[in-house]
């Protein structure tokens, strides 16, 4: 049973987002109907729009938008994720968040499943040392930072609780959220009000 | 003058065969002028010399005619004028017409004077013409052999030589047969060439130096100048306005350098051009400069194509400042600090320890600069490398034609530099990671700070592990964190601030462990990035560990601050706060608190303060937006109240409107908010324009009500802020107005908390100035319970316990309720202390209690005046003073004065001897206390013997009204002994005394017209007094309403009037 709509997105705002929708979909075949966003266009949308560079997050992301897992986005899914995305309650984004971290969706986020994401975070600066060395190191920090019940995997009750002792732990394994300058445009793009000032200081930012 | 016209005159090459002209130039007019005043006037001079015939004629086209040059001795010869005078049948002067000019020759100087008599304003004219035509006069006059010649021109000597053979020979002669007059006359013709010659040689050599006096001045540019000028401009060019006297100073074009040095093109080079410079002021447009061989002059810059136009524009400057300073005001006013500020970081980087001679007034800060001075020191031994490397651009920057140098002595300085360097070579390894600087020294702000700094921050040792050996394992962890957070993107980069955060940062060990693996360059330089996310996290580790005094000096000198200032623009208002906190951490010592000020800071930080500004956003978020603002303001308050500690900060946060909305904030509900807001009001306080901004702002009202808040800290700095600003009357009576005494005495019982107390007793002290409150102070027992902190306090607290006693006492009742409250033993038994500051309260409240017959009793059974008399032997001339004052009341309400200060071995000679002082305060008090003494006649005897009389005389110059008033009544008590005054008017004390009178205050009158009166018992004195005039002002005094001066006036004009009448009848009897 769908729930209704969060009124964090306003009406024009959903049309706005329904039309970004329609123009990166393609109509599908098959017997069902509406329009779809596939894999690669979302993945390309978001790096273009929020600067998310490491397609593993975008993946990720992906997969928590497509509810059906059916690889397509329907309209429905983009409106939903759109809006936790964009301007999700805390506590939506950090569920937000830790099913994105949680890869295989078991409901916990297992040392594998953090080596794989932040295993591109270092920079292999030193040859003699072994770089993955250092991800297990990072891997074990965030263990610590969250791991609350001691059974070496981060459950979603942990998570929430290390994100209310520190915020910043929100996007500790990979940025999964929008920045602010990246929010900013695109909240401008789809704004009810087109001249926004938002709009002008994103584009002075620029 | 044959070298002067060939080197100095600057002649025009000879085109045509007809020789050079003499150019149109300046030093050639000098010259002409010169020679023209050499030869007017010559003929009177040397009447010999002037008829010499020359070797060959001078001719030179001339502007005269005949008509003109007509005289006597001349007669024309058809077109011609010939003079009748020849010499070998050359006329010795002729003027012939030569086509449609004439021609003029001459033959003597005489002769040519009178061509210039002739030519009057025409001079200049004839004398060129006459120089082009005769390149080398001298051949002409003289003949060949004195020519010009390049190299040793020996011709005169021969010349002498000859003559003085020949007159030998001539002598020989003349003893063999008679003489031989044409001989003689030869020789004598010689000498008069020689003389001529002399002469000409004497002009030639004037010329020569005034031609070098201008050529000198005409020095002319080259690359090698240019460059030097340019760079050192380009070191003083940068974005800052407040910093740089130029925002950008280049080379305009490709930048190409050619052999020579020139940077123009070199069909330019032709012209002079050396280089072209585009200097960009704050003031104004762009500025294009041709450096030409000729000076420096503006051209007119680059046309639509981007080639340069290169006609000049204006004027040519000597230097390139010069013209700069014409150009754009702001450069003229910034770089004379430039070179403020330059000559100071020599010094600084020179450590000359002697900034004590700035007069700061304030003990503390001298103290307090000197302490800055040995912190330097240690840091030059900290960081000898970066020494040496900034000593380069140090030598460079000497270029700078600054007078200023010369009188910084540098080279003095270089020696103990040296050794320091020396000698601490050893500890240079450990010290080898020390951070460059980058927030500069300059001493100009060194001496503005308040004394309110608390003395640890800048006594911050440094103290390093020495051996890796036991390191704790927080090292090795933070260490491991700091790498990630080097290499590691931004998700690394959190996870490892995160972590980082788990440590105990308010330890100290961890604190410098992030320090010492290069933790805080990282976590700086994350505040430049552009991840929202990193900044805050490493802005919560930076707030923690900038609590250790020695991590505020390095985030400082690794330019944290500038990064933080700039941050306090973000929009994120949850970065502004932890930024403007980590702010107030660091800003805890004055070199960060002027960077802080030098980077925009202070406007930053003041306009943080504006929190009503709540944009429309949704009507839910209001709420938590109007929190966050609050939040914004509460931190921009603490910074401020740390920057608040400098005076220049200060003014700055003045300029940048902070006391409206401190004013604004201080009526907030929240304590949190109040504390750094009163904070950093009391801090202000210290400054007039802030006490009256308190007091027009309101914000009196505001303090009072606070006094009765909850908590100890906001109670405390209320009552600082009260202290402060009740240093003025206004503030006192709003102070009472607003109900704040009861409160501030109420205070009072909170005894174990010592800086509240201290604050408390302050303001107590300071109100207690208006005597209205002093009223109200009494019907709230102040004065027990001041009492009562007698006891057992630290000095802070008894200073301003006592100060507020000595205050109170000045009321009657007061005096009997401290004596009932028995305040008088342990007021007395201050009086041994060590602490200035508490000995000027103690001895001024001792002073006031004296005044009551009662309370001296018990002070003199405590030998209270003994021990007030001692403390005259106070390094402190304030302690001297106002013992001295305090003794006054003490002798007159003492019972047997006389013999009590006689009890008191080598004190009689002790008081005289201050009257050496150089401090008017003493010398009042002490003239004061001397008038009490001399009462006693034998203390009267005593103090006489110890010369007295000409100390007092030789004061009497003095213009001091307070001085005037107390020395005119010693000088009265003094007359009473011996020949006293006498000695008064042979020490020439009367006539000064007399000029007292025209002074405006009436005490001066009184005592004046006292002593005049005790003096005009003798008569000499009474001679003197008249002679100045005593009598018409003495007259006027009669009439005043004052009887005591009337009285002693009148008797003063009795006694000069007796003197008259008995001066007279001794005249006819």
């Amino acid at each position: 049973m769908p729930r209704p709509l969060e009124s964090k997105v306003s009406k024009s705002e959903v049309e706005r987002l329904l039309l970004i929708h329609r123009d990166h979909s393609k109509p599908r075949t098959e017997n069902k109907k509406g329009f779809f966003i596939d894999r690669a266009t979302f993945n390309a949308f978001f790096h273009k729009s929020f600067c998310f560079t490491d397609t593993i997050i975008s993946d990720r992301v992906f997969r928590v938008f497509d509810k059906d897992n059916d690889g397509h986005i329907s309209e429905m899914e983009w409106i939903r994720g759109m809006s936790i995305f964009l301007r999700g309650h805390l506590e939506e984004q950090v569920k937000f968040c830790f099913e994105v971290y949680d890869m295989n969706g078991d409901g916990y986020i297992s040392r594998e499943e953090m080596f794989t994401l932040l295993k591109s975070s270092l920079v292999k600066g030193n040859q003699e040392e072994d770089p993955d060395e250092g991800v297990k190191d990072l891997v074990e920090l965030v263990i610590k930072k969250l791991d609350f019940d001691h059974d070496s995997r981060i459950s979603l009750n942990d998570f929430k609780t290390g994100i209310d002792k520190d915020p910043l732990m929100m996007e500790s394994l990979g940025p999964c959220l929008p920045s602010p300058e990246t929010m900013e445009e695109f909240s401008a793009l789809i704004s009810d009000v087109p001249n926004d000032g938002g709009m002008f200081k994103g584009k002075m930012k620029r | 003058m044959g070298q002067a016209l060939q080197r100095a005159a600057q002649w025009t090459s000879a085109k045509d065969g007809s020789g050079g002209k003499l150019e149109f130039t300046k030093i050639n007019e000098e010259l002409l002028n010169t020679i023209i005043k050499f030869l007017e006037g010559f003929s009177s001079k040397y009447p010999e010399e002037a008829k010499l015939v020359f070797k060959s004629p001078l001719t030179w086209p001339s502007s005269l005619t005949p008509q003109t040059m007509s005289g006597p001795g001349l007669s024309e010869k058809g077109d011609d004028l010939v003079s009748d005078a020849t010499e070998r049948d050359i006329p010795l002067f002729a003027l012939k017409k030569e086509s449609v000019a004439y021609e003029c020759s001459a033959m003597t100087l005489d002769y040519c004077e009178q061509v210039l008599r002739a030519a009057s304003d025409k001079k200049m004219h004839e004398v060129r013409a006459c120089l082009e035509a005769n390149r080398d006069p001298v051949v002409n006059m003289l003949g060949e052999r004195f020519a010009t010649v390049e190299g040793d021109d020996n011709s005169i000597f021969r010349f002498m030589e000859e003559i003085t053979k020949e007159i030998e020979q001539l002598a020989k002669q003349s003893a063999e047969n008679e003489g031989n007059t044409e001989k003689q006359q030869e020789l004598d013709e010689k000498k008069l060439v020689l003389k001529l010659r002399l002469s000409l040689l004497r002009l030639d050599q004037q010329l020569l130096n005034q031609s070098i006096a201008h050529i000198t001045k005409e020095a002319r540019l080259t690359p090698v100048i240019v460059d030097g000028e340019f760079n050192i401009l380009r070191d003083l060019s940068g974005a800052d306005e407040r910093k740089y006297v130029l925002e950008s100073i280049e080379y305009w074009g490709d930048g190409y350098v050619f052999k020579n040095g020139c940077r123009a093109h070199p069909q330019r080079q032709l012209h002079g051009d050396i280089a072209y410079i585009e200097a960009r002021p704050f003031d104004g447009n762009p500025l294009y400069i041709t450096a030409n061989t000729s000076g420096y002059y503006m051209n007119k810059g680059p046309d639509n194509r981007g080639d340069l136009d290169y006609e000049k524009e204006g004027d040519s400057y000597r230097d390139l400042v010069t013209l700069l300073k014409d150009k754009s005001p702001h450069f003229a006013e910034a770089i004379d600090k430039q070179e403020f500020s330059l000559k100071v970081q020599e010094r600084d980087d020179h450590r000359v320890p002697d900034s004590k001679v700035h007069d700061v007034g304030d003990e503390d800060d001298q103290e307090y600069s000197y302490r800055q001075e040995q912190r330097r020191q240690k840091q030059i031994i900290e960081e000898p490398e970066k020494d040496q490397k900034s000593k380069k651009p140090q030598r460079k920057k000497k270029l700078e034609p600054s007078l200023k140098w010369k009188t910084l002595g540098m080279e003095e300085y270089k020696e103990p530099e040296k050794r320091s360097e020396r000698a601490f070579k050893i500890k240079k390894k450990t010290s080898s990671s020390r951070l460059k600087s980058k927030t500069p020294l300059d001493a100009e702000d060194t001496f503005s700070e308040s004394s309110t700094e608390s003395e640890e921050e800048e006594e911050a040792v440094e103290r390093r592990s020495e051996t890796n050996a036991d390191l704790p394992s927080e090292y090795w962890q933070i260490q491991k964190l700091v790498k990630y957070l080097k290499g590691g993107n931004q998700t690394a980069t959190i996870i490892a601030l995160c972590s980082m955060r788990d440590f105990n940062l308010a330890q100290e060990t961890c604190q410098l462990a992030i320090r010492d693996v290069g933790g805080l360059e990282v976590l700086i330089n994350l505040l430049d990035t552009e991840e929202v996310k990193c900044k805050i996290g490493s802005l919560k580790i930076l707030k923690e560990i900038s609590r250790n005094t020695q991590i505020r000096r390095a985030i400082a000198d690794l330019g944290g601050l500038q990064t933080m200032v700039k941050i306090l623009r973000d929009a994120d208002k949850e970065l502004k706060c932890l930024a403007a906190e980590t702010i107030a951490n660091v800003a805890k010592f004055r070199r960060a608190r002027r960077t802080v000020r030098q980077h925009g800071g202070i406007k930053k930080l003041v306009g943080l303060l504006d929190c009503s500004l709540t944009s429309p956003v949704q009507h839910s978020q209001q709420m938590k937006n109007e929190t966050d603002d609050v939040e914004v303001a509460r931190c921009g308050a603490l910074a401020l109240w740390s920057c608040s500690k400098s005076r220049k900060n200060k003014e700055a946060m003045q300029k940048a409107g902070a006391i409206p909305l401190l004013a604004k904030l201080l009526k907030s509900p929240h304590e949190n908010m109040l504390i750094p807001v009163v904070g950093t009001l009391q801090e202000c306080a210290s400054e007039h324009s802030y006490r009256l901004a308190i007091r027009t702002e309101g914000m009196v009202e505001d303090l009072v009500k606070n006094l009765n808040s909850q908590t100890d800290e906001l109670q405390m700095h209320c009552a600082s802020a009260i202290f402060k600003c009740a240093e003025e009357k206004e503030t006192r009576d709003l102070v009472r107005q607003y109900g704040g005494l009861d409160p501030l005495v109420s205070l009072l019982q909170k005894t174990e908390n010592k800086e509240l107390l201290a604050a408390a007793t302050g303001a107590i002290w300071k109100c207690a100035i208006s005597p209205e409150n002093v009223q109200r102070f009494q019907e709230l027992k102040a004065i027990e319970m001041l009492v009562g902190l007698l006891n057992d306090q630290p000095e802070e607290v008894l200073v301003n316990v006592v100060g507020a006693i000595g205050e109170l006492a000045k009321a009657t009742p007061n005096r009997l309720q401290i004596r009932k409250s028995g305040g008088i033993p342990p007021l007395v038994n201050l009086l041994t202390g060590t602490n200035q500051a508490l000995l000027v309260n103690v001895t001024k409240a001792v002073g006031q209690c004296a005044e009551e017959p009662d309370n001296m009793t018990i002070i003199d059974k405590l030998d209270g005046v003994r021990l007030l008399w001692s403390l005259l032997k106070n390094q402190n001339p304030e302690v001297q003073a106002s013992a001295a004052w305090a003794i006054c009341p003490c002798i007159e309400n003492a019972k047997d004065a006389g013999e009590m200060v006689r009890s008191f071995v080598g004190g009689l000679e002790l008081i005289v001897s201050l009257l050496k002082s150089e401090n008017k305060e003493v010398l009042a008090s002490v003239c004061a206390a001397i008038a009490n003494i001399a009462k006693d006649e034998e203390n009267l005897a005593v103090i006489t013997d110890h010369g007295v009389v000409p100390m007092l005389a030789r004061l009497t110059n003095t213009t001091d009204d307070r001085l005037r008033r107390h020395l005119a009544e010693a000088i009265a008590r003094c007359c009473n002994w011996g020949n006293n005054r006498t000695s008064f008017g042979r020490e020439g004390a009367v006539a000064p005394l007399v000029k007292y009178l025209k002074s405006g205050d009436d005490m001066v009158h009184r005592s004046t017209a006292r002593a005049l009166y005790q003096l005009s018992k003798n008569p000499d004195n009474c001679i003197t007094m008249h002679e100045s005039g005593v009598v018409q002002p003495l007259l006027k005094m009669v009439g005043s309403h004052d009887e005591e001066l009337q009285e002693a006036s009148a008797g003063c004009i009795g006694n000069i009037r007796r003197l008259a009448l008995a001066n007279e009848k001794a005249r006819y009897s």
